[in-house]
């Protein structure tokens, strides 16, 4: 059991830990700024990102991806502004606008050019392959002080435990910019505060999230644990602090019983394969906030 | 020839006018969309009194003392702080936004709202340490919210609210404070608390600015009034401006209106 | 083979299914204009996303009863049921709840797509080797419909056409004067939920045309597109219609020509395209519009703060105000002012004088509103009753 666990579990269970909580870190912000679906944006226009980085290098690697994918995000953000502002189009129809001609730009990019030799397919962008990510060379949990099995552990792994600690110290040392901007922001401007910059600078830091995340996850996982876990931490405490603290302990949550459900679950009923563990997170996620909703004891609006 | 001479002295009045003002504005206009909400503003307020700025619905109130805390970008025109550039000045001044700008539905409470008013003073990730913990229960003590510390902030009443945003302010600890409509929407106990914390900030030689809607109580309230009108109409001692003529010429057909009822000039 | 595309001559079912796309399209153009103006245009993302799990659920139990589970009816049905579902949770959670309306759309959209794919996943498992074909619902796929579906989709889209048309009164009532259509007697309740009853019509029809992912655009970039080009209420509407309707017709018939790829892409960057063109040309609202009329009206401020200022003998601070002058011939490179200058100052000035009279004056209430400090007081008022400002001006004491 122990050895068996550590190679093919522990590894995809960290890893869907990793991205359930640096995303449900920025995702607490945009909740509280109105700004839930930029996260579903930002988790859209990652793929064609992706596919023109791709077309671009000709390789897929990590590090252009992520460039491909930043770049992607910061263009959909700022051609939604400029649509609202200059269109005087509602956010909501802008990011509409947006994020799918994006999405079906990227689709069509991808479905046209030559793909096939690589792992890249719209089905994977949009639901990941958590269950692959294996640490073969694992014996036990002893593999853990091994440094030679350590270094076959999946690059995922890694690579999202940096995502997630960027993420996480953006929140700590910005806490007191984005607090204040996203709770008065004419007060926030008045002391001199850059809160146009302070939400660019989240959106970005949501898509180093989104975009270490896609890889592994697929972007549902991702647009879930956004909002989700935040979602469901407002209506357990007034604080802002703890609502933080909450997201983070449901997206981990979320993340460890959405993958032992999704691949021990179906044994359990008897039935023979695993099930999408991605798809499982995000259920769970949402019968988490279901269930605050039905009985967190901050869950109705004041007054 | 003379002319030259003239503006050349006039250019060195106005440069020790607007070093001595806590707040001087010149030929500001702010724009929204193509029609000026404010247009070619001059205005030097003056240091250690209480200035009322007054005007009709939408004759760009609010957005005066916006543009002069930089909050909206002017299309010309520009503003000093003791003849400085705001961006060397801002720790002298406090803001008091409109209640209506801010999501009161935020996880937040009293006290944590007061210790915003010290950003500049903590920084990114400075400790707020008991002194400031003082500072701020001292804040809220001297507008009377000292028993709602930690209440959050959306339970409180719209006086109430507005009295939290004055503390925040007072922590601020600076020599200008600019207020936007703080009596908009507060009961009558909160707004004589709010002008009494006022008053004692001007006798202590601090400068008051903010935007009134009630003309009944300017004269009470105020030392100077500036009457706005997308340009300004009158600005000086509310003895010598808060005239019939000059409020008519503010006004024009909405005079009566804004004496009966106060409210329906606010915003 | 394009041309022939679009003029319907790749067979019957071609030819169905671009109608049905370009039918699709009006509805689609329409009721989007609808959600657009309420403001909710990202809820029908929600729905669109929640209809997955319909799909798979009603194909599982589709094979469980015996079936091949292919039925396009059954899987459409059980979209429609889910997508439902997903609504009445987006309502809930923004009434009873404190979440905002976009994180209550986040939220379900998320969740019932990644519980619909755990149902994909388990389909994947129940006939291993045999393709359901229910990717095809993600993306859309129109090659290789049969004659029946095809036939479904046309009718469908027919249909759900035919009710918006019927419905249009009410909708546009709603969506433009709420208050007046309450007080008309309609509750706005009702029409709301006919409102979403035929975006979810839309969506379920448009599925296996454009995919759950994209249909969203279907709905909203029309509306935002024609919104650029009137200000009318009931131009937006049909304008938005015939984007929607040329969006499905042309991307429906590019799809047909190239199979191989998924037909929601094309559609959504042919109406993607016509927003485009919009944005940037588009006489009133459009980009380049705005940035000229934008500049223009910033050099009439300037000129007009700088006239002022020379008249009453202060100096020219800002740069942009002494370049403007210097280019139309008012004042020299030193700052002083020319004959020109001199004239046009004064003028300036008596300009202001006569406002400052009009604005101060019950009399002038209406002409007062006109000001914004560069209209010209000729332009509003009678030469007679410059006169008679001007003689008020003389003598101001004579105002009571």
């Amino acid at each position: 059991m122990g050895a068996e666990f550590v190679a093919l579990s522990l590894p995809p269970i960290l890893i869907g830990i990793c991205v359930a909580v640096a995303c449900a870190l920025p995702g607490n912000f945009l909740v509280l700024r109105g700004q839930a679906l930029i996260g579903d944006a930002i988790s859209h226009v990652v793929l064609p990102g992706i596919v023109v980085a791709f077309l671009v290098t000709g390789v897929v690697a990590a590090g252009p991806m992520l460039a491909g994918a930043a770049i992607a995000a910061i263009v959909a953000v700022v051609a939604i502004e400029a649509i609202r502002r200059l269109g005087q189009i509602e956010a909501g129809a802008a990011m509409g606008v947006v994020f799918t001609a994006m999405f079906a730009g990227g689709v069509l990019l991808l479905e046209q050019s030559d793909t096939s030799s690589v792992h890249l397919d719209v089905e994977h962008a949009l639901f990941g392959n958590l269950e692959s990510l294996i640490w073969l060379d694992a014996t036990g949990w002893a593999s853990l002080f091994d440094v030679q099995a350590l270094a076959t552990l999946p690059v995922e792994l890694p690579r999202m435990a940096l995502a997630l600690i960027v993420v996480a110290a953006f929140v700590w040392i910005f806490w007191r910019p984005l607090t204040l901007a996203s709770f008065d922001e004419g007060f926030a401007q008045g002391v001199g505060l850059p809160t146009g910059a302070i939400g660019l600078g989240l959106v970005i830091v949501s898509a180093i999230a989104a975009v270490a995340a896609f890889d592994a996850v697929g972007s549902i996982i991702v647009i879930a644990m956004f909002i989700c876990p935040p979602a469901a931490a407002r209506m357990m405490t007034n604080r802002l602090t703890h609502q933080v603290a909450w997201s983070a302990g449901f997206a981990t949550l979320a993340a460890v019983i959405g993958y032992v459900l999704a691949g021990y679950g179906p044994l359990w009923i008897g039935a023979s394969a695993s099930v999408s563990a991605a798809g499982m997170i995000a259920t769970v996620s949402g019968l988490i906030l279901a269930a605050a909703a039905l009985c967190g004891p901050h869950r109705a609006r004041n007054g | 020839m003379s002319l030259t001479l003239v503006s050349a002295k006039s250019v060195e009045d106005d440069r020790k006018a607007r070093f001595e003002s806590p707040l001087s504005v010149r030929g500001l206009t702010v724009s929204y969309g193509e029609s000026p909400a404010i247009f070619s503003v001059d205005v030097t307020v003056r240091a250690g009194a209480m200035t009322a700025i007054v005007g009709p619905n939408g004759a760009g109130k609010s957005t005066l003392l916006k543009a002069a805390l930089d909050v909206v970008k002017p299309l010309a025109g520009s503003v000093q702080i003791y003849g400085q550039p705001l961006a060397q000045m801002r720790d002298r001044i406090a803001y008091v936004p409109q209640r209506a700008s801010v999501d009161w539905d935020f996880p937040t409470r009293v006290i944590d709202v007061v210790l915003m008013g010290m950003y500049r003073q903590l920084g990114l990730l400075g400790r707020v340490r008991a002194r400031h913990r003082t500072l701020a229960l001292d804040c809220l003590d001297r507008v009377g919210m000292r028993d709602f510390e930690t209440r959050q902030i959306g339970q409180l009443s719209g006086g109430q609210q507005q009295r939290v945003f004055l503390a925040r302010a007072l922590a601020q600890q600076a020599d200008i404070y600019v207020l936007d409509e703080p009596f908009a929407g507060v009961d009558a106990a909160t707004e004589k608390a709010i002008i009494a914390v006022l008053q004692e900030l001007r006798d202590a030689g601090r400068t008051v600015l903010a935007v009134h809607h009630d003309l009944t109580t300017v004269p009470d309230y105020f030392d100077d009034v500036i009457l706005l009108n997308t340009q300004i109409v009158a600005a000086g001692p509310v003895a010598d401006v808060f005239t019939e003529d000059n409020l008519q010429a503010a006004y024009g057909g909405r005079l009566a209106t804004a004496r009966v009822d106060p409210e329906s000039v606010a915003g | 083979m394009l041309a022939d595309a679009l003029l319907l001559q790749l067979g019957y079912n071609a030819a169905l299914v671009t109608i049905g796309a370009m039918l699709l399209g009006v509805a689609a153009g329409v009721a989007g204009t609808f959600l657009f103006l309420r403001k909710r245009a990202l809820v029908s993302d929600a729905i669109s996303h929640a209809t997955l799990p319909g799909v798979g659920l009603a194909f599982v139990l589709m094979v469980a009863m015996g079936g091949d589970g292919r039925s396009l009816v059954g899987l459409l049905l059980g979209a429609a049921l889910s997508a439902g579902i997903g609504l009445l949770c987006v309502q809930w959670l923004t009434t009873r709840t404190r979440l905002g309306e976009d994180a209550a759309i986040g939220a379900v959209l998320s969740v019932f797509f990644g519980f619909g794919i755990v149902i994909l996943t388990i389909v994947q498992t129940l006939n291993a080797g045999r393709q359901a074909g229910l990717e095809g619902f993600l993306l859309g796929s129109t090659a290789g419909m049969l004659r029946s579906e095809a036939m479904l989709l046309a009718v469908s889209a027919a249909l759900v056409l035919a009710l918006v048309v019927l419905l249009r009164r009410p909708l546009t009532l709603a969506a433009f004067d709420p208050g007046y259509a309450e007080a008309a007697g309609w509750r706005l309740g009702r029409i709301d939920l006919a409102m979403m009853g035929i975006v979810l019509l839309v969506t379920v029809v448009g599925l296996k045309v454009v995919g759950l992912i994209l249909i969203v655009a279907l709905l909203i970039v029309p509306a935002v597109t024609a919104r650029f080009w009137t200000e009318r209420a009931d131009h937006v509407v049909v304008l938005a219609g015939l984007l929607g309707g040329l969006s499905g017709y042309g991307g429906a018939a590019l799809s047909a020509v190239a199979p191989a790829l998924p037909t929601g892409p094309i559609v959504v960057l042919v109406s993607f395209g016509f927003f485009v063109v919009s944005l940037l040309l588009a006489p009133g609202r459009g980009v380049l519009a705005s940035v000229l009329r934008y500049g223009r009206y910033q050099r009439r401020v300037h000129v007009r703060q700088g006239l002022l200022a020379l008249a009453q003998g202060q100096p020219i601070y800002e740069r942009l105000t002494h370049r403007l002058l210097r280019r139309a011939g008012y004042i020299l490179p030193d700052g002083v002012a020319t004959a020109d200058g001199q004239a046009a100052a004064a003028k300036a000035q008596l300009d202001e004088a006569r406002w400052a009279i009009v604005r101060g004056d019950l009399v002038f209430v209406s002409a007062a509103t006109r000001y914004d400090g560069l209209t010209e007081i000729e332009t509003v008022l009678t030469p007679d009753q410059i006169t008679d400002v001007d003689a008020r001006i003389m003598a101001p004491q004579a105002v009571t």
